[in-house]
């Protein structure tokens, strides 16, 4: 089971690279890909030199292209497969099937990936994908339980990529339009969350402040800690009670389940966190890296040290972890 | 001024599917009184939650029929979010299934619609033209903008759009705005979706949900999250007919949605002043109007000018 990380830049690609990641994820400095955030991302030189350093160390480079291209700006999408596929990269992540389409006629040797945002959450969507652009793996979106993804692996020739841990999406990935409805702009047209210039932080007499496009997304007492400003897990009022009504501040971290996951057969777990530290992906990969290892060698054995929770607990968004949409019971 | 009603291109109403969990009567009732309405295309089918069975397939097919014999076009309807093999196969046998058009709203749709004709749903993320060009070569014979999309991208896409591409915009009701494996009605009830209970039952139009500082803001539908403000183009007419969209839907609500219809039909041919209709709109939306998508703005604001006369 291969180690996915993310890489934001080219300390934190080493980072990954280092500790032990079997493949780096990264993105081009602009809304082609769904980490779109100042000062991340990688250039040409800044990705070309990551590419001789993982390859160098038997690591593979992935860039992700996985957000959805529009007629006005068309050619940034086309112009990002051809830079990529010109770079040399093992793979490359994509969502928009008229990209995956530009791919496959242009650059037909090249693998690629379906990224997450691509939606696929069945042995039908994937085998359509497979179909026409000869996807060589699927990152499934975070809905199904661990049974559900057990299923579709025995349903699919395609290798199947989950994530492990990072930040949750609570939505169906590619299909969640709350930030552009209080914003304006979605991952799928921007490439962002909740995009930084929409948020306002405001210390008010009833508290903290968030707010996103102008909205109240949460409102905290003072010693609260803020998490990403994503609106999924702000408090709302519902029936006169104020409550998280979508999803608490969690993470999602599935160490606890990772015998199952290798027994379900999938091919590669991810790692959620582009815009996260250098000192974010070190730890994760290092944890991740002898977690798998020590998996792969005594599955029935396998426990998840305390230490490496205390490591993953340090480094989590929010101070709860949560095994997610696996869980039956999350849904 | 100089009035629409006379030119030679005029959209066709239709009637998305029913996104709420309604009783069985309930929904027999609206149809019946959809029907004797003026819109053109009907869509049936539950797209939400495949627990929700007090209408089955054969039901829908049923409903089709008498919705053809009133001269109107049937469309079934799929559900939006595939995860489970039940699901699949409900999935599989009603695209088998080729007395009626087919709406896709999850790719594995795609799968099994490939080479007949079907219809692309807002939730089929359809954003460019080479994805249009791409499906049309597999059947796609009409397609509804995804939602976040506004004049801009349907104006170029109606421009590069393959001939014979229909286009639907989704012009009123509670914007379908994400989908997910937890049921939010189960959820803020304290049940498991496994045990939910039905409870989604009890809101008809959803479960509105707003800001601390009291904004009604979303609406959860059991895996859905909706806007609470109804996205409403009425005041768009004069532009989307010229820019030659084909379709306009109308999402159903619990009220009012004979209306709707009706301020929409009127308001197309001229008799309804589109002021007069928008005073009437602004009555039937529980939580305010919006159209902040259609202008490229925040989906939750209103930025449409009221056209003085129609």
């Amino acid at each position: 089971m291969e180690l996915v990380c993310p890489a934001g830049n080219l300390p934190m690609l080493k980072a990954a690279v280092d500790n032990g990641a079997n493949a780096v994820y990264l993105g081009f400095r602009d809304d082609t890909n769904a980490r779109h955030f100042a000062g991340l991302n990688f250039n040409d030189k800044q990705i070309q030199q990551g590419i001789q350093y993982a390859h160098d160390r038997g690591v593979k480079v992935f860039v992700a292209i996985n957000t959805y291209a529009q007629p006005n700006g068309w050619e940034r999408w086309t112009a990002a497969v051809d830079r990529a596929a010109g770079l040399g990269v093992d793979a490359i992540i994509l969502a928009d099937m008229g990209i995956l389409d530009y791919a496959t006629q242009r650059h037909p040797n090249i693998n690629l990936h379906l990224s997450v945002q691509g939606s696929a959450t069945n042995p039908a969507a994937i085998g359509f994908m497979q179909r026409h652009f000869n996807i060589k793996r699927v990152v499934v979106p975070r809905v199904l339980s661990l049974t559900q993804v057990a299923n579709l692996i025995k349903e699919t020739t395609v290798p199947v990529e989950i994530f492990g841990f990072g930040s949750l999406c609570v939505m169906v990935e590619g299909r969640c339009l709350l930030s552009s409805y209080a914003s304006g702009q979605s991952p799928n047209t921007y490439g962002a969350c909740s995009p930084a210039a929409h948020v306002e932080w405001r210390d008010t007499p009833e508290g903290q402040e968030t707010r996103l496009g102008g909205i109240l997304i949460e409102r905290r007492s003072h010693s609260e800690a803020a998490g990403y400003p994503t609106l999924c897990k702000g408090r709302y009022q519902v029936d006169g009670e104020l409550r998280h009504a979508i999803e608490e501040p969690t993470s999602l971290n599935t160490l606890d389940i990772l015998p199952d996951i290798m027994a379900a057969g999938v091919s590669a777990i991810k790692i959620e966190g582009r815009q996260r530290s250098t000192r974010y992906v070190s730890q994760i990969a290092k944890v991740w890296r002898e977690a798998i290892d020590s998996c792969q060698r005594n599955p029935q054995a396998f426990r998840p040290k305390e230490s490496w929770h205390q490591i993953l607990a340090q480094v989590s968004e929010g101070a709860q972890t949560t095994i997610g949409p696996y869980e039956r019971t999350w849904h | 001024m100089t009035s629409l009603s006379n030119s030679t291109h005029r959209p066709r109403l239709s009637l998305g599917p029913i996104l709420y969990l309604w009783s069985r009567e309930q929904v027999m009732d609206f149809y019946a009184e959809m029907i004797e309405s003026p819109v053109d295309v009907i869509y049936l089918g539950e797209t939400i939650c495949s627990k929700r069975r007090q209408l089955r397939p054969e039901d829908y097919w049923e409903l089709a029929e008498r919705v053809v014999a009133a001269g109107k076009e049937a469309v079934i309807s799929t559900l939006a979010l595939i995860e489970s093999d039940g699901e699949l196969k409900t999935l599989k046998r009603i695209c088998a299934d080729e007395r009626f058009s087919i709406e896709a709203n999850d790719l594995g749709a795609l799968d099994f619609l490939e080479g007949r004709p079907f219809i692309a749903g807002h939730s089929i993320n359809l954003y460019n033209h080479r994805t249009l060009a791409f499906l049309a070569e597999r059947g796609l014979k009409r397609w509804v903008l995804p939602v976040e999309l506004g004049r801009e991208n349907a104006t170029d896409l109606l421009r590069l759009r393959p001939t014979g591409v229909e286009c639907e915009l989704f012009a009123f009701g509670r914007l379908p705005l994400a989908y997910s494996a937890r049921c939010f009605t189960a959820y803020n009830r304290d049940l498991g979706k496994d045990d939910c209970q039905f409870c989604c039952g009890d809101y008809p139009d959803g479960l509105t949900i707003s800001t601390q500082d009291g904004l009604q803001f979303l609406t959860l539908n059991g895996i859905q999250t909706q806007s609470a403000n109804t996205h409403n183009l009425l005041p768009a007419l004069d532009e989307v007919s010229e820019l030659g969209v084909d379709l306009l839907r109308i999402s159903p609500q619990s009220a009012h949605t004979a209306d709707v219809v009706r301020v929409f039909a009127d308001t197309l041919s001229g008799q309804l002043d589109t002021a007069e209709g928008m005073a009437k709109l602004r009555d039937w939306a529980p939580s305010g109007l919006c159209d902040g998508y259609w202008t490229g703005d925040a989906g939750h604001l209103t930025g449409l000018a009221i056209p003085s006369s129609r």
